[in-house]
This record gives structure tokens, sequence and C-alpha cells, in this order.
């Protein structure tokens, strides 16, 4: 075996929320691990585009990976959000039958609940009406999950990687994986940017989890993209549902849920419909009116004229329809964790675990990193708190009293305390996706010109080298009048 | 020298009435007599006023807000922007300081819009 | 809690004329909320002039205009605090307001007077096809760049919306070295100023397409082009006009909208355009609470708003000082009816008249040869022939003070063609 000061014990390839979890549990342990992330920030795919929620996990098929990680990861949800300061609220899911033919599939449903081991209960039409007034009054039924609920998928997959990092764990971010090879004692990894040797490859690549796979041997299944569009709503001050609504599936489609947001926004959405290029994110208007209209089915009266934004996620769909999360055929320390759709984001914990403290262990020994800290240190949100506690708060800090982002409250101290930690934020999306600043009514209008020249000063750099996300994705342009800021 | 009417739109305020002028210089249309003055000046010799900033230290902002204390000839804007991009002010300035004069030979001078405090 | 008799949310042009005139009716303890670092508010980015043409009988610039309120507030030692942002208004008039040096502030306000302005309507709302690039911007957010701190927001710029925001930034991004394309408007006219067509547009041989719209962007991590679509009556993009213009910018001019949430949860009646419902003197359906300014209604000419807001302060005085009768017993509804997009006041208290009532409204479409007729409970009591009448401008009609006097009912604004008459 030939060891070089380089050699890392780990790289997880992906900084989604999957990576995020798997990073964060490598850092319980004493290992050389290192992130790659091709995107400029963590959670910048899958993992910020999509429906927010913490299934329950009584829907996937009883005895596939899905329905374990799901249930197993629902249960961990609310100590892992505590522990990473992550909103989420366990509101509830309701399954609704709109017809009479579907109330069979309701008891279908609750027995797979039961094989799953998830709590649930029928609801008839009237005792439904009363948790949902806004609900289609046709209503026959439903299938209560009190253990379902909402997540900031956002700050889930920071705030895991921040406690990641904090622990010890390394991230690179804009780093592309071009190739792998076998060498003695492991993998060398090479990216648009350098060279890499690991004991251990844990794939956690997303949408290209398949052709990450397919570097060290062939493979007999593929990843597929399959984009769903959203509508985004605005707070809307008299509250349109109390739980996430699903319907159930019927021959018009697979579902368009309506939720309200961990940010009391309203979610509405997602359509499915097949991509052939795995970055694909358009949204166009005929799926969008598909949504609209299936979604009124379940509420009729969403007020769309609430639209603060549309946007698109693509599922990471694997062709073996349940996720693919165990050692290559080939290689025992080349673990792949792939595709991961729904309910990814529910399972996220529970996988994160598995993948480390059950598939690694079998390949490395683990020593435990006695100086692991699980929690991360607590954001404060000023006008969340009393008066009082949040006078003291701007007295010892004054930039808690100053506001960035009108339309969703946040104040400097927020933004300010988040380029402080661990985890980089380096554009204008990473700073909405860590603190909501331009994720309101008027989407940046105001605060995005305050928000590029925070990043500015903070990172010592020009506006004019400010990314809104990707690269190439600068805001402005050029500077009038050379030189303005001698 | 044209036959027929020339079909203008006033811009001296925001009413934009619809003038009309004869080849004789007669003109139609305006509600106000400075509409005819008008009129008569962009048929022979169309005049605008500039708005722009420029650049200055020792304020809290960046930049001052300027503009030509009258029209000048639409022909020579971008002559004047170009100068006025290459003059750096300093603070303070009050409004209405000449900032610029005689922009471009057309007569008429440069002069601040806001007030620019000097930043201590 | 501190006690106030009149706070103002927002130290605007709307802002700054309401406190002088509550003022000058009597008020003097004020106190002007402003977010910015500066007073003046959204003038402050409007370098360009069209200011102040019945107000001062001058044409100013943006920044002339507020300083000459500034100094009236002033000279009136009219107190304000800058760089405090209003959180929340409760129902019983408690506004909350949060600076870096106060901390969260409570105060107790006998009258409150919302003048917060707008916001501009967005690509999210609109939801353009495509996918969500860098390089989409709206026309104040790229004016805001290059006027206060002298960023262009884009080199090569298509505008979708003829507003007149749209267009004054077309003048300017060319005259500061970008290159606009063209402006598209989805109806059949233009929603700014005749001026502004021609000192914005026409000078600079930019193209503007009437009944287009931007009907995808392109662009991944930054805008590369814009599909231009001829649209059809029913505002139907129409197969086979679809262009593409290469850009690196697309600028939206497509809208104001009143901010006006903070009074949405004062649990203060709100219309169909987003602001407030309010009577003669500016009062929302929450006594003691005043709307002027954008927050109210979006206003083409600053110099309206103005008179728009000192009403306002005065019927914030008058209110303080229980000169308002406020239990609406004698009110005439103000409805717009054919052809009206909306009206303000939407409500006149007949018992408090002091004077003629100004109502302001705008028609749907642009009209020629017709009549605006004012008619109260069935009866014609004004009736103005319109040469030409469009969206754009906001109409204000003058009703006198005899017609309304203890009268109740329904004034119904409406606009007629000149053979139905």
């Amino acid at each position: 075996m030939v060891y070089t000061t380089s050699m890392n014990d780990v790289i997880v390839i992906g900084a989604g929320v999957i990576g995020a979890f798997v990073a964060r549990n490598l850092s319980r342990y004493k290992l050389n691990a290192l992130v790659i992330e091709k995107e400029n920030d963590v959670g910048d795919v899958t993992s910020m585009a999509n429906s927010a929620i913490a299934h329950s996990g009584y829907d996937p098929l009883p005895g596939s990976k899905k329905a374990f990680f799901n249930v197993k990861g629902n249960q961990m949800m609310p100590l892992v959000c505590e522990e990473l300061d992550v909103n989420f609220g366990k509101v509830g899911t309701l399954t609704v039958a709109t017809e009479d033919s579907q109330i069979k599939m309701l008891s279908d449903l609750k027995e797979r609940a039961d094989l799953n081991g998830v709590p649930t209960k029928i609801l008839s039409a009237s005792e439904v009406l009363k948790l949902e007034p806004n609900i289609n009054p046709n209503v026959k039924g439903a299938l209560l999950c009190p253990t379902g609920g909402i997540v900031n998928p956002f700050t889930l997959t920071a705030h895991a990687m921040e406690n990641a990092i904090d622990n010890g764990v390394k991230l690179n971010l804009g780093e592309s994986v071009l190739s792998i090879k076998k060498i003695d004692g492991g993998f060398l990894v090479t990216t648009n940017k350098s060279s890499y040797e690991t004991k251990v490859v844990i794939n956690c690549a997303g949408l290209h989890s398949d052709e990450i796979a397919k570097m060290i041997e062939p493979i007999d299944w593929s990843i597929h993209a399959r984009k769903g569009e959203y509508f985004v709503l605005d707070h809307y001050a008299h509250g349109l549902v109390n739980h996430v609504l699903f319907p159930l599936p019927s021959e018009k489609g697979k579902g368009i849920l309506v939720t309200m947001t961990t940010s009391y926004n309203y979610l509405v959405g997602p359509s499915s419909e097949w991509v052939s290029e795995k970055d694909d994110l358009s949204t166009d208007p005929l799926t969008l009116g598909d949504v609209k209209a299936q979604a009124k089915e379940l509420v009729p009266n969403i007020p769309f004229n609430e639209q603060i934004r549309v946007f698109s996620g693509l599922r990471a769909t694997p062709s073996t329809h349940d996720f693919i999360i165990e050692p290559s055929k080939s290689e025992p320390c080349f673990l792949n964790v792939a595709g991961i759709e729904s309910p990814g984001l529910a399972s996220s914990p529970a996988i994160g675990e598995y993948v480390v403290d059950t598939l690694l262990a079998k390949v490395l020994p683990l020593e435990v990193n006695d100086k692991y800290q699980p929690r991360v240190k607590k954001y404060l949100h000023p006008l969340s708190l009393p008066i009082e506690e949040r006078n003291a708060v701007i007295k010892e800090n004054p930039d808690y009293g100053t506001m960035v982002c009108n339309c969703e409250k946040v104040t400097l101290g927020e933004i300010e305390d988040v380029l402080s930690r661990s985890l980089p934020c380096r554009s204008v999306k990473a700073i909405k996706k860590r603190t909501r600043a331009g994720f309101g009514k008027c989407q940046g209008g105001f605060c995005q010109p305050n928000v590029i020249r925070l990043l500015a000063k903070h990172y010592g750099v020009s506006p004019l080298e400010i990314l809104y996300d990707h690269d190439g994705s600068e805001i402005v342009k050029e500077e009038v009048k050379e030189s303005v800021h001698d | 020298m044209s036959l027929e009417n020339k079909e203008l739109i006033c811009i001296c305020c925001p009413r934009g009435c619809h003038l009309s002028v004869s080849p004789n210089l007669d003109v139609t249309g305006n509600i106000c007599p400075r509409g005819a003055v008008y009129a008569k000046q962009e048929i022979s010799n169309p005049l605008r006023t500039l708005t722009s900033t420029m650049r200055i230290s020792g304020a809290s902002l960046p930049l001052c807000p300027v503009k030509t204390k009258d029209p000048i000839p639409k022909g020579k804007l971008f002559e004047a922007m170009h100068t006025i991009d290459c003059i750096h002010l300093e603070a303070p300035i009050k409004i209405g300081d000449v900032v610029i004069p005689n922009i471009c030979d057309t007569g008429v001078d440069v002069v601040a819009t806001r007030d620019m405090d000097l930043i201590k | 809690m501190i006690n106030k008799d009149l706070v103002i949310i927002g130290g605007g042009s709307a802002g700054l004329a309401a406190a002088i005139g509550a003022f000058d009716a009597g008020v003097k303890d004020i106190l002007i909320i402003e977010k910015g670092e500066f007073l003046g508010g959204i003038l402050n980015q409007c370098i360009h002039n069209g200011f102040g043409l019945s107000e001062f009988k001058e044409e100013l610039t943006g920044p002339e205009f507020l300083t000459r309120f500034v100094k009236q507030a002033e000279e009136r030692k009219i107190p304000y605090v800058l760089n405090s942002y209003v959180t929340s208004i409760s129902k019983d008039k408690v506004v909350t307001y949060l600076n870096r040096e106060e901390g969260s502030v409570e105060i107790k306000a006998r009258a409150i007077i919302m003048a917060a302005g707008c916001y501009e309507r967005n690509a999210g709302a609109i939801g353009i096809p495509g996918e969500r690039p860098a390089g989409v911007i709206t026309a104040g957010q790229a004016q805001l760049f290059l006027n206060e701190y002298g960023y262009l927001v884009g080199k090569k710029v298509f505008i979708l919306g003829s507003g007149d925001i749209g267009l004054i930034m077309a003048r300017r991004l060319s005259l500061e070295g970008a290159k606009v394309l063209g402006v598209a408007e989805i109806m059949p006219w233009s929603n700014g100023l005749n001026r502004n067509i021609v000192q914005c547009l026409n000078d600079y041989d930019i193209p503007l397409y009437l009944s287009h719209t931007v009907s995808k962007v392109y662009g991944k991590s930054r805008l590369e082009g814009i599909e231009l679509s001829e649209v059809d009556t029913s505002l139907r993009v129409i197969e086979g006009t679809q262009k593409r213009f290469d850009c690196d910018t697309l600028i939206l001019s497509i809208g104001l909208i009143p901010n006006n949430s903070l009074l949405n949860a004062a649990g203060v009646k709100v219309s169909r355009t987003k602001g407030a419902e309010v009577d003669e003197h500016m009062m929302t359906s929450v006594p003691g609470i005043f709307s002027c300014g954008n927050v109210l209604h979006v206003h083409d000419l600053v110099d309206n708003v103005v008179v728009e807001a000192r009403l306002a302060g005065k019927g914030a005085a008058l209110y303080l000082q229980d000169k308002l009768i406020v239990d609406g017993t004698k009110t005439i509804d103000v409805c717009p009816g054919d052809g009206i997009g909306y009206c303000v006041p939407e409500k006149i208290n007949t018992l408090n008249l002091d004077g003629s009532v100004e109502i302001k409204f705008r028609v749907k479409k642009p009209s020629k040869n017709s009549y605006l007729v004012f008619s109260l409970n069935g009866n014609i009591i004004k009736k103005i022939f319109k040469p030409a009448i469009i969206p754009s401008e906001m109409e204000i009609v003058k009703i006198t003070e005899d017609v309304l006097k203890n009268n109740q009912g329904t004034i119904n604004v409406s606009l007629v063609a000149k053979e139905a008459i």
C-alpha cells in the first residue's frame, strides 16, 4: 500500500442533502474526509428545488429501501433539526380522496402504512372539512399521517454540512470529478482542479451518480431526470391550508400537492415530466397551467394572484425504482448512494447514518471523534424573539437592528452571522437559501443591491465579481465613469 | 423645405400634446405657448436637457446627480456624457452649484441637483 | 411604550407632504419613520427631470423635487428617524419599528398615515418561460445600481413593458454605454407618457413593439437572449411570430404594486388594486389610519402624490381634533362603471366635507371622443368630453361640495362613447 501525505480516508462526491448528512456522520469519526461538489454551493440542485416535505413514510412499498429510510429519517428529523437549528414543522399530511372510487385506496394506503410502521388515521369527509375549511367541499375522506411534516431543505443541507466542517470535514466547492481510477489502496479521483488519493469513495452525486458509478465499472442501473414545476405563493394572511395536502394518484396524474412551507409561504406542485437533459430547469406555461388546474381540485380557491415565483426541480429517478445504497459490485470501498428521489429529503438523516455506520464500517476502521459536537451554533432571528430579548440582542450587536430584506424581515446581523460560519457563502443565491433574503414578494428588488455590496465587502472583491449562483452569473456587468470607487 | 405638415409630440410637460407644424412654421395642437416654441426649435435644432451622474469623493454616496441647466443640442448628448464622465467632483456640493461651465461649448452649464455633504 | 399623535410610515414624497399637511393643520406631535439612509424615497434615484411642473411651475429632477419637501419639513422641525423599518402595525394602532440604535420601538399612535410606496412586479410573478438566469432584473433595481452606485446591470438590453420607468431606463442605459435593442409592450398602446416615447426611444432609435411580449428567456447562468412574440387581442402568443434577440439583460417594467402588507395585518380593508380603501380624507376603514401616495394607488406624477398626501395629513389633523365623524351614517360609495378601472376614494363621508372632493381614476383602455359621466344615484352630476383619454394618465375630477353635501348613495363613474350620450 502506498500512502502519500494527501491520502484521504474518504472522498464524498456531491454536497446535496445526502452528501451533507454522509459528511456529518463521517465527522463523528476520526477520518480524513473531503467532500467535492461541482456547484458553487451545497444543496444547489435537487436539494434546493423540491417539495420540502418530511414525508411520514406511509406510501413507499413495504420492504423497500425507500420505506425503511423514509420512516427512520422521519423519526430522526425532530432531533436532527433541533441539533442543526433547522425549521421543522410536524404539521401532518392529509392524502385526500375527492371521488368515491378513491375511498378503497385510502384503506389500501392505511394497510401499507401499518406495514411500514407509520401511524395513520382515516378521516371522514366532515372531519377533513373541519381540519381544512378551504379544501374541495366535495372531499370524500382522507388519510391523516400525523408524523409527516415540512422542513426547510436549504438549511437542512447547509447546517448539516456546516456541522460536518466544524467537526473536521473538508469541502471543495465548484469542483467537478472528471475521472476515478482504481489504485493501490484505494482510488485516484481527478477533478477539473486537482487529483486526490482516497481509500474510499462515497458517490452522492445525485443526477450524475450513474455517471460517477460508471467511472470504475459498468453498471446495470441508470438515473433519469424527472422535472417537477412549482408555484410559490406569498405569505397568505388568512391561512390557506393547515396540513400538507396530497391528492390520491388517479388517472389524471401523480398528484399535485398544496402545502405551507416553514417560512409561511405556500407551495403548489410538482408536475412530473421526463427530460432528456439533466440540467433542464425550464418552466413552461402549459405545464404550470396543468399544475394549477390539478391543485384547484384539491383546494379550489388557491390565491394564484399571490404568486411570487415559479421554479422547477429535477428528481434523480433510478431505473430500479428504489434507492441504490450499496457498495459497487467490484469495489467494496466504492459506495453508491444513488437514485435518491422522493422521499429523499425525509430519508436523508437515516441514509447518512447507514452509509457511514453500516456500509463504511465494513471497509474502514471507525475511531470515534471524541471532539464531535452534534450541534451548530444557534442562528439568532431577532424578530422572532419577544421585544425585550430582541433589544438585548440588538444592544449587543446593532447589526441585528438593521433590516436588509424588508419582505422577509432579514437583518444585517443574520447575514453577517451566515458569512462568519465555517460553510462558505459566496453568492447572492447562497445568502438567499440560508437567510431568505430575496425570497419574498419583491424577489430581491430592494435588497439585492445591498446583499451584493455586503458580499463584496466581506470577501474583499468588487461587486462586479459577485455571482448570483453559477459561474458566469455576475449581476452587475460594468462600472461606469472610470473607477468611481477609488 | 418640406411641403407637408410635420407631426411631433411635445416633450415640454407630461401632457405630450400632438403638434402639427406647417411648412411655414405655424404650430397647431399645443395647449400652451411653450408647445409652439418647442415645435419650431425641434424642427430647426432639436434640444434636450441632459441628466446624469458624476463621480464624487468625500460624500456618503459615490455619485452626484447633475443636469444641464438648459437644453443642449441633441447631437451633443453623447459628447457631453463623455465630458461628464471624465470629471471627478469633491464634496461638499450644493444643489445648483455649477459643476461644469459651458459644457461642450454649448453655453449651457451643468449643475448639481442634489446636496452632497462632506462626510467627516 | 411611547405615545404619539401622528406616525407617518415612509419619508418619501408622500410621507413628507403628509407630514407638512398635518403640521400646517395643527398637528405638532409627529414622527416620520423612513427605512432608507435619506429622506426622499424613490425620487432619490430618479435623477431625470419631469417633476414639479404643477407643484412648483418648474421642471425639476427627482432629487431637486424631494429636497424642496425635505426643506419644508426641516423648516417646520418635523421629527423623523432614518434607517428605521416598521415591522408591524397592530389593530389598535401600535406601530413597531426597528433600527440599530434603539432596537424595536413600540409607539401607540393616535393616527397613522401609510406612505410606504410600491414595489415592482417582477419575473417571479409572471413566470416567464425558460430558466431563471441572472440578467433578468426590474427597471427600478437597474436604476438604483446605475444612479446610486455606478454599475451597469448589462450591456445589451431588452426591455419588457413600456411604462415610464422602462422608457426612462432605456434612455439612461443608452447614455451610459449600453445598447438597448427594443421595448416590448403587451398592450396595443404604450403605458408611458408620449414625451418619454420621443425622448427615450425615438431619440435613441430604440424600436417599440406594441402587442408583443417576451415569451421565453434563454440562458442558464446569465441571460443569453429573449424570444419576442406578437400577441393577439386576448394577449396570447401568435404562433410563428417568435423572434430571438441575443442580449445579456432583460429589464422588466411591468408594473408597480402598493407595498401595503402592513395595513393588511392591521385589518384595513384593501381594494382590488392592493391599496387601502379610503374616504375623501384618505382615511381607511380603520378610523385614524390613513393612506396616500403610491401605497394607496400608483401615480404617474409626483405632483399629484403631494396634493393627495397633504390632504391625508389634513385629514389626520381633523381626525386628531375630533372634527371627523367616523360612524359612516351619510356616505356615498364611489364605484367604477363601464370602462373605468378603479376610483379613489371609494367612499365619501358627506358629513365631513370641507370643500370639493377630487375623484381620481383611470380608464381601462385608450378611448377617443368619449364622455366621462358621473352620476349620483342615477342622476348625471357631471359630464366631461374627452377627445382622447388613456389608462397611463390618472384622471382627477372635482365634484363640488354642494352636490355631495348631506347626500348618500352611489356615485358611478363611467366612460361613455359620444354616440351613446
